[in-house]
């Protein structure tokens, strides 16, 4: 597990930052993963959160740290240490998304700057199983990684004000579902009627860091009736267990 | 129950946090002067994480129908019991009919009002703490009615005598770590943010604080990362903005400082003009 050598740095009174080498790959994910799964299982008693990132941990302490090399040559032992740990379990989750330009917003001028077929974009978009690195920026937003290049899109010059909720969109070099209406600076391509954040749920959101998605391409019929199973309670995503 | 006659600038409920969900993205919240609102509880024997109100700049009217006892904390807003005024720090019983109003801003910018057994109002993700996309509103409105407890309770002791330090509520010095990418900034550059004087912005609100002076910057963004509440971040542009209780779990700019508790809650009785200097701890 210590194929890389993780820096150690105080964040505040309360909390220590790990980081890993500037770089996205799932190497480092699943390092940072089992890493984290360690702490929370070894240090229960004096963490109380352990947040993740591309190439970071953040440890939240449930007291100040007085102690802030002591704490960190006791993570540093966690890391080394032979816990066991039950296999990781990650999930693929087929997400359906209509690309209809009624959703499609940006699809044909992304067609036309890029001078690919639109049904190429989604067949490029949809084709590609996407890794959930982490949850961030607002509750339920996928970081995913694995977008094809050719799809790589710098954001739009002036964010729209309101986009709605389950948009699809490129940004960047990353593809994401916005999880409710929201202000929005990247290209939208289709919409998902999947719930990405159910507060009142006891899992607000289905997917986990470590978990990959797949887009299924639907169409407007489709998206209707799934629409009104997710409104009665009938609608189950299709998932399927991951392994590596 | 407590009627919302008028509901002011930006009255929401608060408690010290929602904890537990960050890796879904949800935002801590909670007050954004813990130690005002800690006191307000204590000073009425609740639990120090029971829910209190936060008003900012111009408070609500509030017209009670139970018989109860309230404490004010943090700014003064010029408080008024129907016609009475009132101190902060102090006990006040209230019964049925009676209005709470609230005046000029005097001092500081976020009043807490506690109440005996706290607010009551609905809890999502084990917390009462209003955030947009996860309680069901935002913010107090106009006819909303908040659920208090009963209390018929003899006040006989109203904290006579009674000294609480506010001197962070007026300091302008705000004492910070340095912060993940402190490093990465010039000799210049750390040295014009430590002995300068900054101010706060128009921009302020729950979710951030930004400055009024830029900082000549060329740090690139840097890939996203975790951040706190208290977090400062130095945008390409030269922007330097404090994240607060309601900020992103995650962000993509330098994490240049980041604020002790205490400067949190310096830094939330803060309004528009006012001036801060940073002063690194040890």
């Amino acid at each position: 597990m210590s194929s890389y050598q993780p820096t150690y740095k105080r964040y505040n009174e309360q909390a220590i930052l790990i980081e890993w080498p500037t770089d996205i790959n799932t190497r480092i994910l699943s390092e940072i993963l089992r890493y984290k799964e360690k702490i929370e299982l070894v240090l229960n008693q004096e963490v109380s959160e352990v947040r993740s990132a591309y190439q970071s941990l953040l440890i939240i302490y449930k007291s100040y740290v007085t102690d802030v090399s002591g704490a960190i040559d006791v993570l540093k032992a966690v890391y080394t240490s032979d816990v066991e740990l039950k296999p990781l379990t990650s999930k693929i989750w087929k997400v359906p998304v209509c690309y209809d330009d009624r959703f499609g917003w940006d699809l044909e001028e992304m067609s036309l700057s890029k001078k690919i077929s639109k049904g190429r974009i989604i067949k490029l978009h949809s084709e590609v199983i996407y890794t959930v690195y982490f949850i961030g920026f607002l509750p339920g937003f996928l970081y995913l990684g694995g977008l094809n290049e050719m799809l790589f899109t710098p954001r739009k010059a002036t964010p729209r004000m309101n986009i709605r909720k389950g948009a699809v969109a490129i940004g960047g070099r990353q593809t994401g579902i916005y999880p409710n209406d929201s202000p929005a600076g990247w290209h939208i391509i289709g919409n998902s009627p999947i719930d990405f954040f159910k507060p009142k749920a006891s899992l607000p959101c289905f997917a986990k860091a470590g978990d990959r998605i797949q887009f299924i391409p639907i169409s407007l019929k489709e998206y209707a009736s799934i629409e009104k199973l997710i409104e009665e309670g009938y609608y189950n995503l299709d998932s399927e267990v991951w392994h590596d | 129950m407590i009627k919302v006659l008028k509901p002011g600038l930006f009255s929401t409920v608060q408690d010290l946090g929602r904890f537990g969900y960050q890796d879904l993205g949800v935002p801590y919240s909670g007050v954004m002067d813990m130690q005002a609102a800690k006191i307000a509880n204590v000073l009425l024997n609740n639990r120090e994480d029971s829910a209190v109100l936060e008003m900012t700049m111009t408070g609500p009217a509030l017209h009670f129908n139970a018989h109860t006892i309230i404490c004010l904390t943090g700014a003064d807003i010029s408080a008024k019991l129907n016609s009475k005024a009132l101190s902060n720090y102090e006990l006040i019983k209230v019964q049925p009919n009676d209005v709470l109003s609230f005046g000029a801003l005097k001092k500081g910018f976020r009043c807490y009002l506690s109440i005996m057994g706290g607010f009551k109002t609905e809890i999502c993700m084990q917390s009462r703490s209003m955030y947009t996309g996860v309680t069901s509103n935002n913010r107090l409105l106009k006819g909303d009615y908040l659920e208090v407890e009963e209390n018929h309770v003899m006040l006989s002791n109203k904290n006579a005598g009674l000294k609480i330090d506010t001197t962070y509520m007026d300091s302008s010095i705000v004492d910070v770590f340095r912060g993940p990418e402190f490093h990465l900034l010039s000799k210049e550059q750390q040295e014009e943010l430590l002995n300068n004087d900054f101010s706060i912005s128009n921009y302020n609100n729950r979710m951030a604080y930004q400055l009024n002076e830029l900082l000549d910057n060329n740090l690139s963004p840097i890939i996203t990362s975790p951040v706190l509440p208290g977090t400062v971040q130095l945008t390409p542009s030269g922007k330097i903005i404090i994240l607060m209780r309601d900020c992103q779990t995650t962000g993509g700019y330098p994490r240049i400082f980041q604020l002790t508790v205490q400067g949190i809650n310096s830094i939330a009785q803060k309004r528009t003009g006012q001036n801060i200097t940073f002063n690194l701890r040890k």
